[in-house]
């Protein structure tokens, strides 16, 4: 058997980095080896990984393997087809950058931690996210998924010592496994009905599988894989668990493992499917509608600065499902041309979040390890401390935001276009297309809005704690993996036209888009949906925006260069200005949050502690507690558990310790079996 | 050549003529509150003045103070190349209203910054109260543009412009509420009654005003001026997007003069109506102004779905 060049590349990756963590874990006891060697190892693997996959995407050549094994419905088959080709480069981009950072990151952890530990999941949980867009197999699948979700819960736990670390991780382990065991169920399902135990051999015959096992199949997977994503209401635990891991681990799980759900369902939903019914498309358009919206609303109302970024991952998982949903109803319909769009739209959405959010979640990062707290309220003014840090921030802020001309307001602009193409239909179908956009509207405003307080609070005006007024700023790695990521977010930007471009051609290389013509416009200069119906040109945006503001400055400074500048205090009615007298994080967002009280639902408590507790006169204390009420625990976590509790004390009745009673179990199933097979 | 000259006469346009108009709103509101008001020129006096005074910049200030006036000054001359002034031109690069929405956007959000940056409280609540609102008015926003491309099928501003202009009768009441919520949008959207007031200096209640305290001289002026351009840009889209009257006047040098003496007028119009309704109208509670955007919002859902379902 002879390996292209590229195929030998990929598994060399997948060699480097298994090296890697083996290696790691045997220099454990010595912290700034086990780091240096640790991060080396990702670094090489994950560059090896990046090179492999663009070579599939860009050339169209198919990786195919497929080892039979000894074992019933197990094989090591492995599939790189364009779909799985941008994943993997997904994976490997944030993954190259994010150890980059980690080799300065991971010194402020110091001996408290094991090190070595901290590279070997590192580097396998790496290792399972290039594996599972790969893995053909369904049982292959399964392990290589199981391994991406184990990796990553050793991860979140990985500071121990925090009590509630460990909480996090144990939502994060069930959630996951509960999602696992609809995914069993719809790969059952699937493999019983097409006959075939690989992936790329199912689509020829998932056509006739009968509705109402394609039905438990779509809906099983959409709650499996959207369990992973963090769709609303599977979410609880995405703010827990990524805030809870080391900064780089929650880049790549905010950046790429979640995406990893998103990869299945482009797998099932519009690969092996070749097409869905009309219900399921409008179901996950609607799922997206409402996880994004609600996803910015939650990031407003924190100030923990991870959380707020973990709500937005569930915001951004939102408006690519828009952009699948859309495709999946326009593919039902048999508008391939349109599907082409929203399918590319959705793609290009899925790696401009993994690059802003890695940029955020590093920038974060850097901020919490020099004032070794998530509160947001305790930074500000950091830009004086870490100027490029800010910057970078800023700049992942604004692609976030989706404001040109970064990269993310090209896939929001497709988004918004597929959506509009949608609203075009009419009928009762129109007003759900017209109404998600509405959503998309309110979310990349509020989006913006939530990046004004999170910047503004952290990073400007005067510092509000003393471990702020003493923040240095990062280390060369660190500002290197922030730099160049904040450089991708500009280059995707003014290269949305090519690199949409490409997208169209994975998307056109799903089965259900089989021999569709592309009806857009996607070149450097263009981005150009069907029949014209909307054009924007990216480079021409970026240089009309730097040549309009250069020009201001230049002519501004030219009139005006006599002027005098002085620097004076701020003024304030003629107050001495204080720390306290900045707008905090939840004064910010608080008027956002009364005007939508009814989804937010906002808990307020204050207590008062008195100098004299008889007269009550002089308040020696006061303090307010502004909150959220969770909803989901309330009105859907508890009571499944409750319910889950009854059933279990109905089954432990059958359980009453009785030998005898068991043998006559025994038997009766015996009996029950045998009637039914002899019959 | 033509693209060049015409882009030339927008940023002239633009630039030259919203201080005017800014003018002419104040006598207009001056006169319905029985004052004598400023001269019509006083803007142009106030920003020759701002632009000759020495600077005083807070100690607290960072870069993105000092930047964010150049900025949001130059996005208003991108803005300009982007309007409907020439419906006839066909250019598909320019003119998509997302991309005018979110340069907009990208104005809104480095004023909230420089304001948040100066650290003061003013600045602090005027920014938080101004993302309230633009994040609340954008869905009004982008929706009273979409009833025109679904009905104009495409979402370039000319190709709408040149559809309006030729409009059945079938799609007047779809675009009259489309133009009712525009007008809230830019009511909202450059900080005038009921939303804000824009006369105010020390208001606890102030937005706009409230995030551009700390400037003085150059940035000031630059700051001033954008305002200037945002509402005249806002008026040129209405004039543009709703009362497409005239195009035809576009042929040959005498013609555009014919056609930019009527743009003229439709300005003028918008400035009055803005100047009526803001003499007309009390500020509204902060929170009942949520009320207001999402009535924008719903009336151009209630546009499109009588475009679509018909």
């Amino acid at each position: 058997m002879d390996f292209s060049f590229a195929q030998i590349l990929f598994f060399s990756s997948l060699i480097t980095l298994f090296l890697g963590a083996i290696v790691s874990l045997c220099l454990g006891k010595n912290a700034k080896l086990a780091r240096l060697v640790g991060s080396s190892f990702a670094i090489a693997g994950s560059a090896l990984g990046l090179i492999a996959g663009s070579y599939f995407l860009i050339s169209g050549e198919i990786l195919q393997i497929n080892l039979p094994l000894s074992l019933p419905g197990f094989n090591l088959a492995f599939n790189i087809d364009r779909l799985a080709a941008f994943f993997i480069i997904l994976a490997a981009l944030i993954s190259l950058l994010a150890s980059v950072y980690a080799l300065g990151y991971l010194k402020h952890y110091k001996n408290n931690y094991n090190l070595g530990a901290l590279g070997f999941f590192y580097n396998i949980f790496i290792a399972s996210l290039f594996l599972v867009p790969a893995a053909d197999n369904i049982l292959l699948f399964l392990v290589v998924w199981e391994l991406m979700s184990i990796a990553s819960y050793f991860l979140v736990i990985f500071e121990k010592d925090k009590e509630e670390n460990i909480k996090a991780g144990f939502i994060y382990f069930l959630m996951t496994h509960a999602g696992t065991a609809f995914i069993l169920i719809s790969f059952l399902l699937l493999s019983k009905y097409t006959g075939a135990i690989n992936f790329s051999l199912m689509s020829a015959t998932a056509g006739q599988i009968p509705p109402l096992a394609a039905m438990t199949i779509l809906l099983a997977s959409l709650i499996g894989f959207g369990m992973k994503a963090g769709i609303i209401p599977l979410h609880i635990w995405l703010p827990e668990a990524h805030p809870a891991a080391p900064s780089h681990v929650s880049a790549l799980m905010s950046g790429v493992m979640i995406k990893m759900g998103v990869y299945m369902m482009f797998r099932i939903f519009t690969d092996i499917f070749p097409v869905t019914p009309l219900w399921f498309g409008i179901v996950v358009l609607i799922i997206g509608a409402i996880s994004s919206l609600l996803g910015v609303l939650y990031a407003l109302a924190e100030h923990d600065i991870k959380r707020l970024l973990a709500y937005h991952s569930i915001e951004n998982i939102g408006i690519i499902l828009l952009g699948l949903g859309s495709g999946m109803i326009f593919i039902t319909l048999g508008h391939n041309g349109l599907a082409a769009v929203a399918l590319t739209a959705s793609l290009f959405h899925v790696i401009n979040h993994g690059i802003f959010k890695a940029l955020l979640f590093l920038g974060a990062g850097s901020v919490i390890s020099v004032t070794h707290t998530r509160n947001m309220e305790e930074y500000g003014g950091l830009i004086k401390k870490m100027p490029q840090t800010a910057l970078f921030f800023l700049i992942g802020s604004m692609a976030i935001s989706a404001l040109p001309p970064f990269n993310g307001f090209f896939s929001e602009w497709l988004c918004f276009q597929s959506l509009f193409s949608g609203a075009n239909l009419g009928g009762s179908l129109g007003l759900t297309f017209l109404l998600s956009a509405g959503f998309l509207a309110f979310t990349s405003a509020l989006a913006a809005a939530c990046f004004v307080k999170a910047f503004g609070v952290s990073f400007l005006a005067r510092t509000r704690s003393h471990e702020a007024e003493h923040a240095k700023e990062a280390g060369p790695a660190m500002l290197s993996g922030m730099g160049i990521l904040a450089l991708l977010t500009l280059v995707f930007g003014v290269f949305a036209g090519s690199i949409s471009g490409l997208l169209a051609k994975t998307s056109l290389g799903l089965s259900s888009l089989a021999g569709s013509e592309l009806e857009s416009v996607f070149n450097f200069n263009n981005l150009q949906t069907p029949q014209n119906f909307s054009a924007v040109s990216a480079p021409a945006v970026f240089s009309g925006l730097l040549l309009a503001i250069g020009v201001v400055a230049a002519v501004i400074y030219f009139i005006t260069r006599k002027n005098k500048v002085t620097a004076n205090r701020t003024w304030d009615c003629g107050h001495d200005i204080r720390q306290g007298m900045e707008i905090t994080a939840t004064g910010f967002a608080r008027s956002i949050i009364v005007i939508f009280r009814g989804l937010l639902k906002p808990t307020k408590q204050t207590s008062i502690e008195y100098h004299d507790d008889e007269m009550r006169y002089f308040p020696k204390r006061q303090s307010i507690d502004v909150g959220r009420d969770d909803v989901y625990q309330h009105f859907f976590y508890i009571p499944l558990k409750r319910v889950s509790y009854w059933l279990s004390e109905m089954a432990k009745k059958i359980q009453n310790g009785n030998v005898n009673l068991y043998i006559l179990y025994i038997f009766a199933t015996l009996i029950i079996l045998l009637l039914i097979t002899v019959r | 050549m033509t693209l060049a000259f015409i882009w030339t006469i927008q940023i002239i346009l633009v630039l030259g003529l919203s201080p005017l108009l800014i003018g002419i709103i104040k006598k207009i509101k001056a006169r319905l509150q029985s004052r004598q008001g400023i001269n019509l020129l006083q803007p142009y006096r106030d920003l020759w003045k701002l632009l000759h005074k020495d600077e005083v910049i807070s100690t607290d200030a960072s870069w993105i103070f000092k930047f964010s006036p150049y900025l949001i000054f130059g996005l208003t001359i991108f803005l300009a190349i982007n309007l409907p002034v020439f419906a006839r031109l066909n250019f598909p690069y320019v003119g998509d209203f997302l991309l005018v929405a979110y340069v907009l956007a990208l104005g809104t959000f480095f004023l909230a910054l420089a304001g948040l940056d100066i650290g003061s409280a003013f600045g602090g609540f005027g920014s938080s109260r101004e993302m309230t609102l633009a994040s609340l008015a954008e869905g009004g926003l982008i929706f009273s543009f979409l009833v025109l491309a679904i009905a104009a099928k495409s979402t370039n501003i000319y190709a709408i412009a040149g559809f309006v202009s030729q409009a059945s009768v079938f799609y007047l009441l779809p675009i009259i509420l489309a133009a009712i919520s525009f007008v809230m949008c830019l009511l909202a959207e450059n900080s005038r009654y009921p939303f804000d007031n824009p006369s105010t200096h020390l208001e606890l209640t102030m937005v706009h005003e409230a995030m551009i305290l700390e400037y003085s001289g150059k940035r000031l002026a630059l700051i001033e001026w954008a305002a200037y351009n945002k509402l005249f840009i806002f008026a040129a889209l209405a004039a543009g997007l709703f009362l497409p009257f005239g195009l035809s006047f576009g042929a040959g040098i005498f013609g555009m003069l014919i056609y930019l003496a009527i743009f003229s007028l439709k300005i003028l119009f918008i400035g009055v109506l803005v100047a009526v309704l803001e003499s007309t109208l009390a500020k509204f509670r902060f929170f009942r102004l949520p009320d207001l955007l999402f009535t924008a919002f719903i009336l151009n859902i209630l546009a499109i779905v009588l475009i679509i379902s018909l």
